[in-house]
């Protein structure tokens, strides 16, 4: 196989509706085997729908699919679609309970099952392709970027020519990043083609050659990577009415405001959050003695890998985890630990880092979540809430953070991905905290809905004076910081104090390696 | 974003540009409500129609009575049942509480003569016991489910063993009578045509309906039910929420065998888990539209889960269908309308998702 042949998986003037939403209008797509083709849009732009009509899961209204020339299987045959083409989805598909072999042949075993045959093969194909994961594992033992790994492997064994990555970097820490797009080469090598679809544009500039752009369900360009720059790519997501430095100015004329008080003491009132010596035993990371303050006005950051402990230590102030010693104050006020209610009573907004699992409830209403916080005060002294004070309530948040939807009271769960976290920091917007303790907030979120959920926690610091304490291992995010802490292994490693922060000497910091010479 | 986006988001209620469920997710939104809330309704009216058409005494105001004061002690205690499995709890033990608070506070009541204990309690008394029974019963149930973090499935299935027990040990077997009028009253008595108890159900049905509806407290169960760590993450005392309903529910459901200790006039050591109740109860619940995963239901459609039940009851009595036969085509009529409610209220009664 040779990536000049024919394509290996063609589409051509795919339409797709839903109701009286245009999800796909005349969208053709071809991927050759050996090539990686990098698939971005904003949220909503229609990525999951072309992915499903890809995976053999949703049938388009017009346009075809043709794989190795040959029209597709029909839209339900997933054995014979399986053997073209697999798609390896941002949650994982993996039983926890079921070992690395079963998982492999989930779906594809025969009648009677040969245990020996299926751990001999999946041994096999763990070997082939340089995976290093023993078949008889149980998939609960495994590490997220194991997990994804079987997942690739699932693909592999059915014989898929072609993969499909949907946001594979998402749940990854930096290094495991690297590590799958060393894997992704090798497939390529090997003469798979792979879809790659990402938020992350660097990572398609990396490694793949070509890159097709979906906006508003059309597709806007297909060029090499070779040949665009990171604004043409950004240009052709947004569309033409988009503005680089009008809408990069509230995020980047933050960086240059003065912090406040750097260098000057930390006592008086202006202190909104002190932690002292705080420990915790997580799954998440564990912490081992971390103190830091955070005034008001002041938007500190929290970065390191995954497992130093940058989630767990925003998961403990907000009250969302228990801690085993140390101590969270709250302008002067204990935080008792691991009680999400009071440590909201005292101030503490939270944006947890899973919004599917703690962001929303789904099939509630937009303004009934984003008005989840304040049902105390919006209601009468029998704890009565019209419901027109719930939408009165919800409408100025939604609209400043430019929430997309059909109405207030359109089920959270039918948003796109963006959208939905919109609501959930609305929903913590909405209490007026004095401290927002946000985790990896702009995670799997479009560039625009990015800048514009930064750009809030930006203004939440400046107009309301709230401190705001960012815990994220999304480098980019850190931009609207006065200073950033490093966490390595659960301690405090190193503190950047002047922003812009280099972003060279943060990677590196995070991997534990002192800088030679402190600035 | 601020240059283009405007446009979609100013004007409110824009047009969603992601896509959604399939065309059975756009209609249900659009009626979402409506929809659910009669999905019954067609089943209702083919029913009546049926009972009509079969016994001339099934269209009577008498007849409508007798099955109103009937579904009404079952109601009251679907209504507790209800809230539980709306907060994504359940709880079996309800049909032992149904059964067990009527049968201590008569016990307390009534003289030896009637295998009371002796105390000669005054009813209203009795009454008050027999509350404090339900919300003691519950506060266990919701202490060892929520604070022990037991599965609620065993613990209740215990609990309903062990209440059943205390039920039948407390009177050994004995059926206690002679109650006195005011501790029947509730389930009993009539206004003109109207049983009491049926007017006591339909206000809590319309007074916990308004609760689930319009008060904090009440919207908190929908999302600790749909989403608890989304509604503890917004700072909803989860816990307490959860406890509270275990509470309510237990209490409703020793108010129904209050009714229904009236109603008969007496309190055996059947009522309750001897008679199964319990299945009817979730029957009613689950046809409808209460998810048995929690923080979906409303009272209409559990109340009209209630008088589908009665009314099959009801005509299957009148038709005077065969004893050894009533329960597998009472069981078929409740599996065709589960069916036809799912058929109606579209995919939003649907259970997987």
């Amino acid at each position: 196989m040779t990536s000049s042949g024919q394509a290996l998986v063609e589409v051509t003037g795919i339409e797709k509706r839903f109701g009286t939403t245009r999800a796909l209008h005349d969208v053709s797509l071809s991927i050759k085997a050996g090539q990686c083709l990098g698939l971005v849009g904003r949220n909503g732009a229609g990525k999951s729908t072309l992915v499903s009509i890809l995976s053999g899961l949703v049938e388009p209204d017009a346009g075809t699919v043709a794989f190795g020339g040959e029209p597709a299987p029909r839209v339900g045959d997933t054995a014979r679609w399986h053997e073209w083409i697999a798609t390896v989805y941002q949650h994982s598909m993996i039983v926890p309970d079921l070992s690395v072999a079963e998982n492999v042949f989930l779906g594809s075993t025969p009648g009677l099952v040969s245990w020996r045959a299926m751990r001999n093969r999946t041994s096999a194909i763990m070997r082939d392709w340089g995976f290093d994961i023993a078949a008889g594992t149980l998939c609960r033992n495994l590490s997220v970027e194991q997990l994804q790994i079987v997942e690739i492997a699932r693909a592999l064994a059915r014989g898929a020519k072609c993969v499909l990555l949907d946001e594979p970097t998402a749940t990854l820490e930096r290094e495991a990043g690297r590590r799958l797009f060393d894997r992704v080469r090798q497939l390529t090598a090997g003469g798979v083609a792979v879809l790659y679809i990402s938020h992350h544009l660097e990572e398609v500039f990396e490694i793949c050659q070509d890159v097709a752009v979906l906006r508003d369900g059309e597709m806007v360009l297909a060029a090499r990577t070779a040949e665009l720059s990171r604004d043409d790519l950004v240009l052709a997501m947004v569309g033409q009415n988009h503005q680089t430095p009008s809408t990069e100015r509230p995020v980047a004329s933050l960086v240059g405001h003065p912090s406040p008080g750097s260098g000057a003491t930390p006592a008086g009132e202006d202190v909104v959050l002190t932690v002292e010596n705080l420990t915790a035993d997580s799954l998440r990371g564990r912490l081992s003695g971390v103190s830091l303050q955070v005034r008001a006005g002041e938007i500190v950051g929290v970065t390191g890998l995954l497992s130093a402990g940058v989630a767990t230590i925003g998961r403990v102030i907000g009250g969302a985890e228990d801690s085993s010693g140390g101590d969270v104050r709250v302008r002067g006020r204990r935080v008792p630990s691991g009680r999400r209610d009071v440590a909201q009573r005292a101030g503490v907004g939270y944006i947890p880092e899973d919004r599917h699992r703690e962001g929303f409830v789904p099939h509630l209403g937009v303004a009934e979540n984003v008005t989840m916080t304040i049902t105390k005060r919006l209601a009468d002294r029998f704890g009565l809430l019209s419901p027109a004070r719930r939408v009165a309530a919800a409408g100025p948040l939604t609209r400043r953070l430019s929430l997309v939807s059909s109405g207030p009271g359109q089920p959270v769960g039918e948003l796109s991905g963006g959208n939905q976290q919109k609501v959930t920091v609305a929903r913590t917007l909405a209490h007026d905290p004095s401290l927002i303790v946000a985790i990896t907030p702009t995670r799997g979120v479009d560039v625009a809905s990015k800048e514009l959920l930064l750009g809030s926690l930006a203004d939440a610091a400046r107009g309301n004076r709230a401190g705001v304490l960012l815990c994220s291992d999304e480098l980019s995010d850190l931009d609207i910081c006065d200073r950033v802490l490093v966490l390595v292994r659960g301690e405090v490693f190193t503190e950047f104090t002047e922003p812009p922060f280099d972003r060279d000497a943060l990677i590196v910091a995070t991997e534990g390696i002192a800088q030679e010479a402190a600035e | 974003m601020t240059s283009n986006s405007p446009t979609l988001a100013d004007t409110g209620p824009g047009i969603s540009t992601q896509p959604a469920g399939g065309i059975g997710s756009w209609f249900s939104r659009t009626n979402v409500g409506l929809l659910r809330e009669v999905a019954l309704l067609p089943v209702l009216i083919l029913l009546i129609v049926v009972g009509t058409v079969t016994s001339p005494a099934f269209l009577t105001v008498s007849n409508f009575a007798g099955i109103g004061q009937q579904s009404a002690a079952l109601g009251v205690v679907v209504v507790g049942e209800s809230l539980i499995l709306m907060i994504g709890g359940m709880d079996l033990s309800l049909e032992g509480t149904y059964g067990l608070a009527p049968m201590v506070a008569a016990w307390l009541i009534v003289p030896i003569a009637a295998y009371g204990d002796g105390t000669d309690l005054s009813p209203y008394l009795g009454i008050v016991v027999l509350i404090a029974i339900g919300a003691a019963i519950g506060l266990l149930n919701g202490l060892l489910i929520v604070k022990g973090r037991l599965n609620g499935f065993i613990v209740t299935l215990g609990m309903t063993i062990v209440l059943a027990g205390l039920q039948n040990g407390i009177v050994k077997a004995q059926t206690l009578f002679n109650l006195p009028p005011a501790f029947g009253y509730l389930g009993a008595a009539s206004i003109g045509q109207l049983p009491v108890s049926l007017i006591v159900a339909v206000v809590i049905f319309v007074l916990v309906g308004l609760f689930l509806r319009y008060q904090r407290t009440g919207r908190a169960i929908y999302a600790v039910g749909g989403n608890p760590a989304a509604a503890r993450a917004a700072g909803i005392k989860i816990d307490r929420v959860k406890i509270g309903v275990y509470v309510a529910g237990s209490v409703l459901a020793a108010i129904g065998g209050l009714m229904e200790a009236g109603r008969v006039s007496a309190v055996t050591g059947q009522q309750g888990y001897g008679e199964g109740i319990i299945f009817n109860v979730f029957a009613a619940a689950v046809i409808g539209g209460v998810s048995l995963k929690g923080g979906r239901g409303n009272m209409i459609g559990a109340a009209s889960g209630v008088i589908l039940l009665g009314i099959v009851q009801n005509i299957l009595t009148l038709d005077n269908v065969s004893n050894y036969w009533i329960e597998a085509i009472d069981g078929a009529v409740i599996l065709f309308a589960l069916f036809l409610a799912r058929i109606v209220g579209g995919e939003s009664t649907a259970e997987t998702s």
